[in-house]
């Protein structure tokens, strides 16, 4: 019999019907009697003072009710308490191509966009930047006046003696890489609908009630106030459903504020939503970053020592930025063991949309750098890369150099799990006949760090076999070669210190049972579309012992639900979870106390399960109505594939939101003493005995957990760490350069899987959003005009070149998480790319630091290893340097031409040049 | 532009309302009927969300004069659920993680749904193949791969026990 009930198995999520059916709401689903439709009028210009706006033609025009300007709320705001920078419609000047500059409410969206024409606004052009080491040398016309050198900050750390480490190395590499700018492109675009009550006595705007596609509602909520000057108390968010953050939703958009402004000043609701390409502007996506990284390692594989020089193109306004670039640097750190590490981060301001939190928010680019130049060291040492990384493992519980607290560690069964899956050993090996074949695919399934030997013992006896330079080998016959890579990466499971500094919980969950049996979860976390409102169901279902069905979760509206920070940092399952678990427990004890009495045993002995209240001895009598499926806690990867099956054996998945109102009714009533009661008989007893019958729970993370002492040891610390471990297996066209990837293993330790259905599609959908960033996902720019703001140019894979991802699950069993549970939904994407690029190595013999994998860079990478004439052919139909810019659809016309602009982005031009592939084959 | 009359006919029922000639299909569901089940995802057909079937066949409802539709049979994702439950395919989507976010699955109901009306036994390529036209930026398709089989499954079962019973009686 499992341990639980509801923890482990496969549940389809609560909001489930909701989505297939297409009866739930998302904000733009929205509408409100007498709302009007807003419309954003965007910057032309990369970076330009605004000398006057004149919005009298347009408030004009029939139908237009409100035009509202940088005048109409002059407050900067942004989302941490140090970058207060951003003004929601620009005040003096504009700062990217799609800056927000005014807004016109109006009767439907055609008229809006009509007034938008007839908006003059006076320009005066200023020298825009355009590349992040340029602009880092300005010495005028900064992006911010308070920002010299268009430094938005910079971090420079030491740890240990990075000095003394690389004069010990037996090997040193060192290398540029290069990763472009991607964007989450989730497919509901930002949409916002905010409509003020009347105040009662005066008639004039009141309370506001703000409806918004946000994974952070409570920052919203603080923002808002900021800006629109309303005391907090009087201000109402609430999340409908959102159609995928990814960390684009982290942050307050632009249009959440605005469309507050002209509500307030059209005196009625007003919604906006952002057209696809207003979308791409929006951003706030995983920055262009450039590393310059060295590693020093010993001849046998040991790290000792890191260096990297880190600059990342952050755009025109703070965002996320010293957070991002933070990350950077201390996630080098709890992942291996590296006693020396030096960092220096720069994040610098250009004239291009605000760069802000992305999926793996800032630990993606440079996991990339550290694993790929991991790759090279291990076939410089002519050691097997899984094997270098079974050297440099943890050994928890530990604190590294860098003030990481580290418990739960599953990075060894990882790697040793995607090893065995994926034929690691025999793919690695030159072809042999297949009777010469040695069986060395290891087949215990042992956990954690005994296997690491075993790992490391096989990957001895692969290395036994002698490969050579791995270009030449596997041949295919369509003349593309084969190749495995490996890489490895972690994620925080939620920062340890909240944005906004305080010791205030950063979750807090309440529950109220009534009399009917129902028990409702109010809680503040944003369902994004990651299941967080099924875990909440769950925790509570488990702690409680009652059906699934019974539980219903209130979320995300600031006047119902506790303050929760939000969906970012893969915080959910770690915090709302424990404080779901508490608020859980906090129940549970008031009715024990009651059932015990009726039941007439002590309190200790009330066991709750099977929607029933059992004396402890007697739940094996009344069992047979529990839940018919139990399966060892070890199985969660088979129960995922089982699931169909699983979930009808538990026939309580549809209608779970519904909680059953049955009225109470008590059979057996003159029975006396009895061994158990119903869940409903319980509560009702509970009620009777102490009134009404709520719980709170609440969590902060352990001061243990919260870092060091120096300047940016905020970020980074986590009470847990992720672990993923991942096998690519590539083709390469040396023709076309073409990269297909045929196939990812991918091993995540997330603690305990509360939800495996859940897991897997957290994961899958992470190593399949790193697959897109690796071969095709790329934000390209030409004089601050994005010249792909759109799904089809922006490629994000579609279902015909996705490949096959197996997921699997690794259980460490943090002490600290509900039930175990750490992170699952962002730290797999950061090994994905790094595995691919060490596979397209494995299969040609060429080294690719920039990121993504097109067939024009693989394929300059490929002529230049042999020496050949490198091809232009890019010229003339390079997208990034056309004659005339393509119109496209949106709010924004270009009329053929791009904005009168300034001299070319010449480190564009470098990029293309020396993205240092060349040197291939080290 | 002046409003004329049109005549819809959507998920079997016959609407008639007044429209601007110009406006789009998306448009009139979401904001004239009420139906916002189809999604806005791009503006420019890359997307997929806003798929809806035109006698059967799906089409994206955001590059489609609605006045063109007219004498037509237009299929909604309210329109998918069979006798006022959750058809073999939306089930599945749910239990097997085929809906995350859930903002590009109504497009994929009406996808899906007409690829097993023409083709009830499909190659895994034949669905790569028909999904390919719909955006998903969660799930990276594995998990919808899996619903589509149980789903065929499901079906299969479904007529078999209907066979069954016919048989009885």
């Amino acid at each position: 019999m499992s341990e639980f009930s509801t923890i482990g198995r496969p549940i389809a999520f609560v909001d489930a019907a909701e989505k297939t059916t297409g009866h739930g709401k998302y904000t733009d689903d929205l509408s409100m009697p007498g709302m009007l439709i807003g419309k954003v009028l965007h910057s032309p210009h990369p970076h330009a003072r605004i000398k006057s706006i004149d919005t009298s033609r347009a408030r004009a025009l029939p139908g237009v009710v409100a035009v509202v300007t940088g005048q109409d709320a002059p407050t900067t705001y942004g989302i941490l308490p140090i970058g207060h920078d951003e003004h929601a419609l620009a005040l003096d000047k504009v700062r990217y191509v799609g800056d927000n500059v005014a807004c016109v409410a109006a009767v439907d969206e055609a008229t809006a966009e009509k007034a938008l024409a007839l908006i003059d606004v006076e320009y005066e052009l200023l020298p825009a930047w355009f590349d992040p080491e340029q602009s880092m040398r300005a010495e005028n016309d900064f992006v911010h006046e308070n920002r010299p050198r268009n430094i938005e900050k910079e971090y420079h750390h030491t740890f240990g003696d990075p000095d003394k480490g690389f004069a010990e190395a037996d090997y040193v590499a060192e290398a540029r890489y290069i990763a472009n700018e991607v964007t989450h492109a989730a497919m509901e675009p930002h949409s916002t609908l905010a409509a003020f009550e009347l105040d009662p006595h005066t008639g004039k705007p009141g309370r506001l009630t703000v409806w918004s596609s946000t994974q952070v509602p409570y920052y919203l909520q603080h923002k808002l106030s900021l800006v629109l000057d309303i005391p907090m108390s009087r201000i109402r968010v609430i999340k409908p459903l959102v159609g995928g953050g990814f960390g684009g939703k982290s942050e307050v958009i632009p249009l959440e504020i605005t469309a507050a402004i002209a509500a307030r000043a059209a005196h009625a609701p007003v919604k906006i939503t952002y057209t696809r390409e207003e979308v791409f502007w929006a951003h706030r996506g995983r920055p262009r970053t450039i590393i310059d990284l060295k590693t020093g390692a010993k001849n046998d594989g040991r790290i000792v020592a890191a260096a990297a020089r880190v600059i990342q193109d952050g755009g025109g306004y703070c965002s996320y930025g010293p957070v991002t670039i933070l990350y950077s640097g201390a996630l080098l750190g709890a992942l291996y063991d590296i006693p020396n590490v030096r960092y220096d981060g720069y994040r610098v301001l250009t004239n291009k949309p605000a760069c802000g939190a992305m999926r793996g928010h800032g630990t993606v680019n440079v996991r990339f750098a550290f694993e790929s130049q991991l790759d090279e060291i291990a076939a410089a040492l002519k050691l097997d890369p899984a094997e270098v990384r079974c050297r440099n493992l943890l050994k928890p519980p530990c604190v590294t150099v860098n003030g990481l607290r580290v418990l739960s560690y599953g990075l060894p069964e990882c790697i040793d799990k995607v090893v065995a899956a994926s034929d690691w050993t025999e793919k690695r090996a030159r072809p042999v006949q297949a009777s010469e074949k040695l069986d060395l695919k290891p087949v215990s399934e042992g956990h954690g760090f005994s296997r690491a030997e075993e790992v490391s013992h096989l990957c001895h006896s692969e290395r036994a076999s002698a490969r050579e330079e791995p270009a030449g080998r596997n041949p295919a016959a369509d003349g593309r070669r084969r190749g495995v890579g490996i890489a490895c990466s972690h994620y925080v499971s939620g920062a340890a210190n909240s944005i906004i500094r305080s010791d205030m919980p950063h979750s807090t969950v309440n529950l109220k049972v009534d009399r009917d049996g129902g028990v409702v979860a109010y809680t503040g976390a944003a369902e994004i579309g990651q299941g967080s409102d099924t875990m909440t169901a769950q925790i509570v279902a488990e702690v409680l012992g009652c059906d699934l069905a019974r539980v219903k979760v209130v979320a995300a509206d600031t006047d119902l639900t506790p303050i929760d920070l939000g969906s970012y940092s893969s915080r959910v399952t770690f915090m709302n979870g424990n404080a779901s678990l508490r608020a859980a427990e906090d129940v549970k004890k008031k009715i024990a106390s009651a059932a015990a009495r009726r039941l007439d045993c002590a309190v200790a002995d009330v066991v709750f399960r099977g929607d029933k209240v059992f004396r402890q001895g007697a739940e094996n009598v009344a069992r047979a109505p529990s839940p018919a499926v139990d399966r060892p806690p070890g199985a969660a990867d088979d129960v995922a594939r089982s699931s169909s099956s699983a979930v009808k054996a538990q026939g309580r998945v549809e209608g779970q939101i519904l909680r059953g109102s049955v009225q109470q009714k008590r059979r057996n009533e003159d029975e006396g003493s009895r061994d158990w009661m119903s869940f409903e008989e319980a509560v009702v007893a509970a009620i009777d005995f102490s009134g009404a019958l709520t719980g709170t729970g609440s969590y902060a993370p352990p001061a243990e957990a919260r870092g060091g002492q120096f300047k940016g040891a905020g970020v980074g610390p986590s009470p847990a760490y992720s672990y993923s471990a991942q096998v690519a297996e590539v083709s390469v066209d040396e023709e076309t350069g073409e990269v297909t990837v045929h196939k990812i293993w991918a091993a995540h330790d997330c603690g305990r899987a509360l939800n495996p259905v859940a897991v897997e599609g957290q994961v899958i959908g992470s190593v399949w959003m790193g697959l897109g960033q690796a071969l095709e996902e790329e934000m390209i720019w030409k004089d601050g005009l994005l010249m792909n703001p759109g799904l089809l140019e922006y490629r994000s894979p579609s279902a015909a070149e996705s490949p096959e991802i197996e997921c699997m699950i690794v259980e460490s069993i943090d002490p600290e998480g509900p039930f175990g549970a750490k992170e699952a939904g962002e730290g797999s994407l950061a090994a994905t790319i790094p595995a691919i690029s060490n596979a397209i190595y494995d299969a040609v013999g060429v080294r690719l630091r920039e990121v993504p994998f097109t067939p024009e860079r693989v394929l300059a990478a490929l002529r230049a290893k042999k020496g050949e004439k490198k091809l232009n052919m890019t010229r003339d139909v390079d997208p990034t340097a056309p004659a005339t810019f393509p119109e496209h659809g949106g709010a924004l016309c270009f009329k053929g031409k791009g904005p009168a602009r300034h001299p070319l982005d010449v480190a564009r031009a470098d990029v293309a040049r020396a993205p240092s592939p060349a040197e291939g084959d080290d | 532009m002046k409003k004329e009359l049109i005549t819809l006919k959507i998920n079997g029922r016959t609407l008639e309302l007044a429209s601007e000639p110009n406006k789009l299909l998306l448009d009139v569901l979401r904001q004239d009927l009420g139906l916002t089940g189809s999604k806005r995802g791009c503006d420019d057909s890359s997307c997929g969300a806003c798929t809806v079937q035109l006698d059967g066949v799906p089409v994206l409802s955001c590059t489609l004069l609605a006045a063109s539709c007219q004498e037509r049979e237009i299929a909604t994702v309210e329109g998918i659920a069979e006798h006022g439950s959750l058809a073999a395919i939306q089930k599945a989507y749910g239990d097997w993680g085929g809906a995350q976010c859930g903002y590009c699955t109504p497009g994929f109901m009406m996808t899906v749904d007409h690829l097993l009306t023409e083709n009830p036994n499909p190659s895994e390529d034949d669905i790569r193949h028909a999904l390919s036209g719909n955006l998903c930026r969660c799930t990276g398709y594995m998990q919808m791969f899996q619903a589509i089989k149980a789903a065929i499954e499901a079906e299969r079962k479904g007529r078999a026990s209907e066979a069954q019973t016919a048989g009885a009686r």
